[in-house]
C-alpha cells in the first residue's frame, strides 16, 4: 500500500507558469508534425511514381521541410517542453530567473526556425537537413540554424541552472533521477553543438554572406557529423528517461536500479559524440585507420543499451511476478497492455531491438559500403526516430498534456492512441520494411522519382517505392489521429487532475555511488575521448587541405 | 557498485559478443585490407580537367600493378563521364573519381562499389568484378535538381 507521504509525491504538479513554458514547446512541436508529416506522405507519393507535385514545389524543398520540420523541430522542441516540465516537477518550480532562461531560449530558437523555414519555403535553402556544402543556401537559413542552436543553449542553461541551484542546496545527496537525466543530455547537447555551432557560424554563414570565397568542404563535413551522431541520443535520451523512470510508475512498479540508470546515460555522454565519422565511412580524406577506431567507439553504445534493455524488462518482470504472473512469461500477459501511457511506448521499445540490429550494421565500417545512402538508412531511422523515440513522446504527451492543461485522458481518447499506435507500427512496417529491402538492391536515399534511364535495376525498385507510399500514407493517418487526440488534452478534455507519474526506485536497489554525480570525471573522460578520436585526423585534414569550393545553387 | 547476477551473466554474454564481433569486423579490415574507400589524394577542383588522369576519363588497362585496369570518371552536376564503361568479368579494377562542382554520390547498385566525391578529394576503391551483368552507377548524394538523372553503366562482360 502506498504510504500517505508517497501519495501526496504523486499528486505534485508542474507549476502552472513553468507548465505554460512547457506547453509553448510542446505546441510548436506537434505544429512542426502536422506540416512536416505532409509533407513525408507527399514524398512517398512522388516517389511511387504517380504523383506530381503541384505549383512547381520541388521534391528536394519538401524533402528540406519533412527533414528539418521532425528532425529538427519537432524532436527539439518536445525534448525541452518534457524537460522542463520534468526538472520542474523532480527538482522544484523553476525560479524567476531560469524561467526567463526558459522564454528567451524558446523565443530565440522559434525566431530562428521561422527565418530558415521561410527561406525553404522561398526555394532558397533547398539543401536537406544536412546542409551539406559546397551547396549553398541563402545566408539567413544558416543565420537561422545558428539562432535555434543559441537559443536551445539559453532554454538549456535554465534547465541546468535548477539542477545547480538543488546541488547547493541538498550537499552530499544523489540528485533527482529525472532531473539528472536531463542534465546529462543537455551536457551532451552543448559539446555537440559546439561542433555545429563552428559549421555554422565561422564557415558556412561568411561564405554564403560573401566574405570569403571559398569553404572546406570536407572539414564542414566532420563538423556537421560531430555533432549529427550525439544528435540522434539527443532525441533518444528523452525516450529513455520516460523508460527509466515513467514506465516503471505507470505500470505500478519500481525503478530497478538507480545507479544502473545514471551509468547508461553516462555511458552515452562518453560514447555519443567521438563517433561521427561512421557517417563518413565512404569518403575520401579520412584514413582507414581512424575511421576504424572510431567505428569501435560508436558500438560502445551496445553496453548501455544492453543495461537499458535488461532494467525494462527487470521492472516488467517484478511488476508481473507481483501481480501474480506465473511460469516463464506467465508474468509478461500481466502488464497493463490496455494502458496507452504503457503500450505506446512498449511498441517503440520492441521497435528499437530491429532497429538498433540496422544501426550496427551501418557503423560496422566495410559492411557500409553496402548500404551507405541507400534508402535502407531512411528505413533505419523511420525505425530509430520515427518509431521508437517518437511513439514513446506520443505516450508521454497523453499524460504530459493534460497534466499541464489540468484535463484527464478519457476512456475513448486512450482507446483511440492504442489505435493510433497499431496504425503506426503497421504503417511503418510497410514503409520501413519496403526501405530496408529495396536498399539492398541499392535504391538510393534523398532522391526523386527516376527511372534512372530505364534501368532494369530501378525498375525492380518501383514496386517497392509503391509500397512506401502506402505506408506512408497508412503512417499519415497515424499523424491525423495523434494531432486529435493532442488537440483533444489541450482544449476539450473534460478538467480534471493527471499524474505526472515519477517512478521511485525499489527498495532493493544499492545506494547510488556518488561518483555517478562527479562531473570533473565524466566531463574530463568526454572531452578525452573526443581529443583522442579527432585530433590527429582533423590536424591532418587542415594541413592537406587542398583548394577550397565556392558556393553552387543547383536547385 | 552492485551488480544483480543474472545482470552480469547478461552483460558478460553481450560485451563478449560485442568484442568477437569488432575482433572480425578489425580483422578484416586490417588483415584482409577490407576498409572502405579512404583514399588521401588530392586535387583542385577548378582544374579537374586539366590533371591527370581525369584529363583522360575512361577505362585504361595497366600492367605491373595489383590491379588490371584504372577506371576514370569525372562526376559534375549532373553527369558522369564517361556515361558507360565495360570490364571484363573476373579482372580487378581501381575505380578513380572526383568532382568538378559539389558533392556527388559514385554507387554501383547491387556491389559494393559506393563511394561520396568530394570537390579537392579523389576517391578510390579496388574491387574484383565477378559477377557479369549492367550496374546501373548512380548519384546517392543529393547534389541538386538533377540528382536522380544523374547516371552511368558498369557493364561486367565476358
Amino acid at each position: 500500500m502506498a504510504t500517505v507521504a508517497e501519495r501526496a509525491k504523486d499528486l505534485v504538479k508542474v507549476d502552472r507558469r513553468d507548465g505554460k513554458l512547457a506547453l509553448a514547446h510542446i505546441y510548436v512541436a506537434f505544429i512542426a508534425l502536422a506540416i512536416g508529416g505532409l509533407c513525408g506522405l507527399l514524398q512517398t507519393l512522388v516517389r511511387s511514381g504517380t504523383f506530381t507535385l503541384p505549383w512547381g514545389i520541388g521534391y528536394y524543398q519538401i524533402l528540406t521541410v519533412h527533414g528539418v520540420l521532425l528532425g529538427l523541430v519537432l524532436t527539439t522542441y518536445f525534448i525541452f517542453g518534457f524537460q522542463i516540465a520534468a526538472v520542474s516537477r523532480t527538482s522544484g518550480t523553476l525560479t524567476d530567473k531560469q524561467r526567463m532562461l526558459g522564454w528567451v531560449g524558446f523565443w530565440v530558437m522559434t525566431i530562428g526556425t521561422i527565418a530558415s523555414a521561410t527561406m525553404v519555403l522561398l526555394n532558397q535553402a533547398s539543401v536537406l537537413y544536412t546542409f551539406y556544402a559546397p551547396l549553398q543556401a541563402h545566408w539567413i537559413f544558416y543565420a537561422g540554424l545558428a539562432l535555434v542552436i543559441v537559443g536551445s543553449w539559453i532554454g538549456g542553461a535554465g534547465q541546468i541552472g535548477k539542477y545547480i541551484e538543488w546541488r547547493k542546496a541538498n550537499p552530499g545527496q544523489s540528485s533527482p533521477l529525472l532531473t539528472f537525466m536531463v542534465v546529462v543530455n543537455l551536457s551532451m547537447w552543448i559539446v555537440c553543438s559546439l561542433g555545429v555551432a563552428v559549421e555554422v557560424l565561422f564557415q558556412l554563414l561568411p561564405w554564403s554572406l560573401g566574405w570569403v570565397d571559398k569553404v572546406d568542404v570536407l572539414l564542414s563535413r566532420t563538423l556537421f557529423w560531430y555533432f549529427g551522431h550525439p544528435l540522434v541520443y539527443f532525441w533518444l535520451l528523452p525516450a529513455y528517461m520516460v523508460w527509466y523512470v515513467v514506465i516503471p510508475k505507470v505500470i505500478g512498479g519500481k525503478i530497478f536500479s538507480d545507479a544502473l540508470a545514471r551509468l547508461s546515460f553516462m555511458l552515452f555522454l562518453l560514447f555519443s559524440i567521438p563517433v561521427g565519422f561512421h557517417h563518413q565511412l565512404v569518403e575520401p580524406g579520412i584514413s582507414s585507420f581512424w575511421k576504424f577506431l572510431q567505428v569501435v567507439l560508436t558500438l560502445m553504445v551496445v553496453i548501455p543499451s544492453l543495461l537499458t534493455a535488461f532494467s525494462m524488462f527487470a521492472t516488467f518482470e517484478i511488476r508481473g511476478r507481483a501481480l501474480g504472473g506465473k511460469g516463464i512469461l506467465g508474468w509478461f500477459k500481466k502488464l497493463p497492455w490496455g494502458d496507452a501511457r504503457f503500450l505506446v511506448p512498449f511498441i517503440g521499445m520492441a521497435a528499437f531491438i530491429p532497429a538498433g540490429a540496422g544501426g550496427i550494421i551501418n557503423a560496422s565500417h566495410q559492411m557500409n559500403q553496402l548500404v551507405h545512402n541507400t534508402i535502407w538508412v531512411t528505413g533505419h531511422f523511420h525505425l530509430t526516430v520515427a518509431t521508437t523515440v517518437v511513439l514513446t513522446f506520443f505516450g508521454a504527451a497523453y499524460w504530459l498534456i493534460p497534466h499541464l492543461t489540468g484535463r484527464v485522458l478519457t476512456k475513448q481518447m486512450n482507446k483511440l492512441a492504442i489505435i493510433q499506435a497499431i496504425v503506426w507500427a503497421f504503417g511503418m512496417s510497410i514503409m520501413s520494411g519496403a526501405m530496408h529491402i529495396v536498399g539492398l538492391f541499392g535504391a538510393p536515399r534523398r532522391s526523386d522519382f527516376s527511372t534512372y534511364g530505364g534501368s532494369a535495376q530501378a525498375a525492380e525498385w518501383i514496386p517497392y517505392q509503391i509500397a512506401q507510399a502506402v505506408g506512408g500514407t497508412i503512417l499519415f493517418i497515424g499523424i491525423v489521429l495523434v494531432l486529435y487526440i493532442v488537440a483533444n488534452l489541450l482544449w476539450f478534455a473534460p478538467k480534471g487532475e493527471t499524474e505526472f507519474p515519477v517512478g521511485e526506485i525499489s527498495e532493493n536497489a544499492e545506494k547510488t555511488p556518488m561518483a555517478l554525480e562527479n562531473w570533473k570525471i565524466w566531463l574530463t573522460i568526454c572531452i578525452a575521448l573526443i581529443l583522442f578520436a579527432y585530433t590527429v585526423p582533423v590536424i591532418d585534414m587542415i594541413q592537406n587541405a587542398p583548394p577550397g569550393s565556392k558556393g553552387f545553387k543547383l536547385w | 557498485m552492485h551488480i544483480h547476477k543474472y545482470e552480469k551473466w547478461w552483460l558478460t554474454f553481450g560485451i563478449s559478443s560485442l568484442v568477437l564481433f569488432l575482433v572480425v569486423v578489425g580483422f578484416s579490415a586490417f588483415h584482409y585490407g577490407s576498409h572502405p574507400p579512404s583514399a588521401k589524394v588530392y586535387v583542385d577542383p577548378e582544374r579537374v580537367d586539366e590533371i591527370a588522369p581525369f584529363n583522360n576519363p575512361g577505362v585504361h588497362k595497366v600492367e605491373g600493378k595489383d590491379w588490371d585496369y584504372e577506371v576514370v570518371f569525372v562526376a559534375s552536376a549532373f553527369y558522369y563521364n564517361p556515361p558507360e564503361i565495360e570490364v571484363p568479368l573476373g579482372s580487378t579494377v581501381k575505380f578513380i573519381a572526383t568532382t568538378k562542382d559539389v558533392v556527388h554520390g559514385f554507387q554501383a547498385a547491387g556491389t559494393n562499389i559506393n563511394m561520396i566525391l568530394e570537390p579537392g578529394y579523389v576517391s578510390e576503391y579496388i574491387t574484383t568484378v565477378d559477377k557479369a551483368g549492367e550496374y546501373l552507377i548512380l548519384c546517392n548524394e543529393y547534389c541538386g535538381v538533377g540528382h536522380s538523372s544523374m547516371t552511368s553503366m558498369l557493364k561486367v562482360v565476358e
